[in-house]
């Protein structure tokens, strides 16, 4: 298959771009990265991106990052259903008004908690993990009020590229041990409808890595503490 | 259509900027961030969001300067070239549209923040290490859309303009308004903008970015309630 995805499963972005690929099963090959032993740091995946970032797409010789547009690139090459990314105007400016928006609200949020939690790397002080978790639940809070619609999905009636992405960032607090769940009934129904939407099989393999993450972090040896401390510490500083 | 806008705002001007450029008429509506305009009753009836820009067309209302900038291309069908339909050029403009959000938007913001903010929500100057940090993050973003998105071409998709441009050099001023000289000793990024203002119009772009480069008024301008309302809010984003 000349098309190779990149991915490592502990990455919000990378579940979504795995989601969207075998949801629609596209005939792609998906190699898997490890972020927590810097394969991303070698010769070989710069060659494929240079930012060093996952996830990350080779297609013959086209090299691409990001995973909004990886996947609008494989909807619009496979020609997959319209929902996934409306052509409609309005509804195409609604599943992008979401994509744009969650940049710097859920997924920041989520991620800052998700690196926040263990113990193993930062001792993070108790104010700081505070009002990390106000700012998630502003977010959670705009995603049910503002972004969900009735009964529905984000986009509208059908589940859309938004809803993985959405679904996948809010996975990550979760896993950390944050039941983002409780007391909002809107985001556990919607969830539930993506679930189906989605396949069960699917969406659990997808996360199988991040769930078993709290684990695994305590069987970090001394290096990879050292690696991810000050990294911790950009992010919350 | 409406476009609500304060042209401080980095989003707000790559709005403001393609409107005009594709000739689309529109009512300029202005919310005045500095009084907190955008937290009263009166703006949160066009958005609960209260962010600017905002779009409001017939009855849609639309947030987020890029959903409004491919919408705007889409609904009146501006030439190709600013939001191309191939697939590898859309993956490229897409490519850049959504790396910028964590990267040189967030890094060009905290400079802005920290040089225009920090001094009035926290009453002193900003630590060196903190503004150190902040402007190594900017020379990152920086090398990283003249090495990865640039290269030797001379648009961010190639050899026409497109939304990518406009959005960049939006969210470069804001530095750049606070007296970073961002273009000193990058000639690659510099002569960018010289075809980006060119494409653009020398008017234009001045109108533009006339706000911004009068950055430094914003401690007399800013209104000493709004201040008061906003400061809990920057206190936390700054400690």
């Amino acid at each position: 298959m000349s098309l190779k995805l990149f991915l490592d499963m502990i990455s919000q972005p990378c579940r979504s771009v795995f989601l969207f690929a075998k949801k629609n099963n596209l005939p792609v090959e998906v190699k898997l990265i490890s972020l927590k032993n810097g394969e991303q740091h070698t010769e070989k995946f710069r060659k494929v991106n240079p930012l060093r970032k996952v996830p990350a797409l080779k297609d013959g010789d086209f090299c691409m990052g990001e995973s909004i547009p990886m996947m609008e690139y494989m909807a619009e090459k496979f020609n997959t259903p319209d929902h996934w990314f409306p052509k409609d105007l309005q509804k195409r400016a609604r599943v992008n008004e979401y994509l744009s928006w969650q940049h710097l609200g859920i997924r920041m949020h989520g991620s800052k908690i998700f690196v926040m939690k263990p113990k193993a790397v930062l001792e993070v002080p108790e104010d700081k993990m505070a009002r990390a978790m106000e700012d998630l639940n502003w977010s959670l809070d705009l995603i049910e009020k503002t972004f969900i619609k009735d009964g529905g999905f984000i986009g509208g009636e059908q589940i859309s590229i938004a809803d993985l992405v959405a679904i996948v960032e809010i996975m990550q607090p979760f896993a950390s041990g944050v039941d983002v769940f409780q007391g909002r009934a809107k985001l556990s129904a919607w969830k539930e409808r993506v679930v189906q939407a989605v396949g069960k099989e699917l969406f659990d393999e997808a996360h199988k890595t991040i769930l078993s993450a709290k684990d695994s972090v305590k069987q970090l040896d001394s290096s990879k503490v050292e690696y991810f401390r000050p990294r911790v510490l950009r992010l919350i500083s | 259509m409406e476009l609500y806008l304060d042209l401080f705002s980095q989003p707000c001007r790559a709005v403001f900027l393609l409107a005009k450029v594709l000739e689309i008429p529109f009512e300029f509506k202005y919310v005045n961030l500095a009084t907190g305009q955008h937290l009263g009753d009166e703006f949160g009836k066009i958005s609960m969001m209260r962010k600017v820009p905002v779009m409001k067309d017939g009855e849609f209302v639309l947030t987020e300067s890029t959903a409004i900038l491919e919408y705007m291309v889409q609904k009146h069908r501006a030439p190709d070239h600013w939001f191309p339909s191939e697939l590898l050029l859309r993956a490229r403009i897409n490519e850049y549209l959504s790396w910028q959000h964590t990267n040189l938007r967030a890094h060009g913001s905290k400079i802005f923040l920290l040089k225009m903010l920090f001094p009035l929500m926290m009453g002193c100057e900003v630590p060196k290490e903190k503004m150190d940090a902040a402007m190594e993050d900017l020379n990152m973003s920086l090398i990283q859309l003249e090495n990865y998105f640039l290269q030797n071409k001379p648009f961010i998709i190639g050899d026409k303009i497109s939304v990518a441009d406009i959005v960049a050099m939006a969210e470069i001023m804001q530095p750049v308004g606070t007296g970073v000289d961002v273009f000193t000793g990058r000639p690659t990024l510099s002569a960018w903008r010289d075809r980006v203002t060119a494409q653009v119009g020398v008017e234009l772009f001045k109108e533009a970015n006339e706000v911004i480069m009068k950055a430094k008024d914003l401690s007399q301008n800013i209104d000493k309630t709004a201040l008061e309302m906003m400061k809990p809010k920057f206190q936390k984003m700054f400690s």
